[in-house]
């Protein structure tokens, strides 16, 4: 039987909205309050659903202590209280939350093994959410 | 086609265990949920029913035919209970959160009149959801 497992982690980060493509009138036009050059946070909700068939011995599609380990290591601690743009994976990128969506998505894909990769969701505010199932996904 | 979700609540107490495996190995593979004398959760149960709507009642399913059916076939069973010990579907199997969502909609599906049963997801925590779609 193939079950999907969710789990839910929080974290805290900082960015700021700003392309180096665009002007400076742009850049306020596009991202309004984002655009503040010092920056603002948010507390990051984050989903993961792998999936897989439930082993028979365990009961699991995989083991949790395994994707929370991963996900501490790779994700949170990566990014739970840093400020967003001092880091490389956003030195080009802007950090918006779908870019960091997609950018999770593919660390999770790169790294954990234990399971199939579903769907990675962030919310950035409670008002506010994103979704990214790679780049053939469908929710 | 239109999905309906019901949500209920049930608290009930469970701990995992393989006979198969040695002490050690429980222990390894499942810590703290491995104590034989169970801990509990409060369990939240979404199911999430589809189909058309019917054109004279308006209604996709009979809500209150769900819910009674739901109450019947889960929380009456498992609420309240230590799941290993009271719940039949857990004597031969470990009550994982993956093996409740598969025995509740094993519970459901036959019981379904109007509407075809779509997910069943099963909140252990606000943090731990497993959702299951009936797929083999």
């Amino acid at each position: 039987m193939k079950a999907h497992l969710t789990r839910r982690y929080l974290f805290s980060a900082s960015h700021r909205l700003h392309s180096a493509e665009m002007s400076t009138e742009e850049n306020r036009d596009t991202y309004g309050k984002c655009n503040n050059p010092h920056g603002h946070g948010h507390n990051y909700a984050l989903e993961v659903t792998v999936s897989g068939q439930v082993d028979r011995a365990t009961g699991m599609v995989c083991n949790l202590a395994d994707l929370d380990g991963f996900v501490e290591k790779q994700v949170l601690q990566r990014y739970h209280l840093e400020n967003l743009n001092t880091l490389q994976e956003f030195a080009r990128t802007v950090p918006t939350t779908e870019n960091l969506c997609v950018e999770i998505f593919e660390i999770l894909q790169r790294g954990f093994r234990r399971a199939h990769l579903e769907r990675v969701r962030l919310e950035e505010t409670m008002m506010n959410s994103f979704e990214y199932a790679g780049p053939d996904g469908a929710r | 086609m239109v999905y309906l979700t019901r949500k209920a609540e049930f608290s009930a107490s469970h701990y995992y265990h393989n006979p198969e495996f040695t002490p050690e190995e429980n222990q390894r593979i499942f810590g703290k949920c491995n104590n034989p004398n169970g801990h509990g959760h409060n369990y939240t149960l979404e199911v999430t029913v589809k189909g058309e709507v019917d054109p004279r009642s308006g209604f996709v399913v009979d809500l209150k035919q769900l819910k009674e059916v739901m109450h019947r076939e889960v929380l009456d069973a498992m609420d309240h209970r230590f799941l290993n010990k009271e719940v039949p579907d857990f004597f031969g199997q470990i009550p994982t959160t993956e093996n409740l969502a598969i025995a509740i909609w094993q519970r459901l599906e036959s019981k379904m009149r109007t509407a075809q049963l779509h997910r069943v997801r099963v909140y252990e925590t606000p943090d731990l959801f497993v959702d299951f779609y009936g797929e083999a």
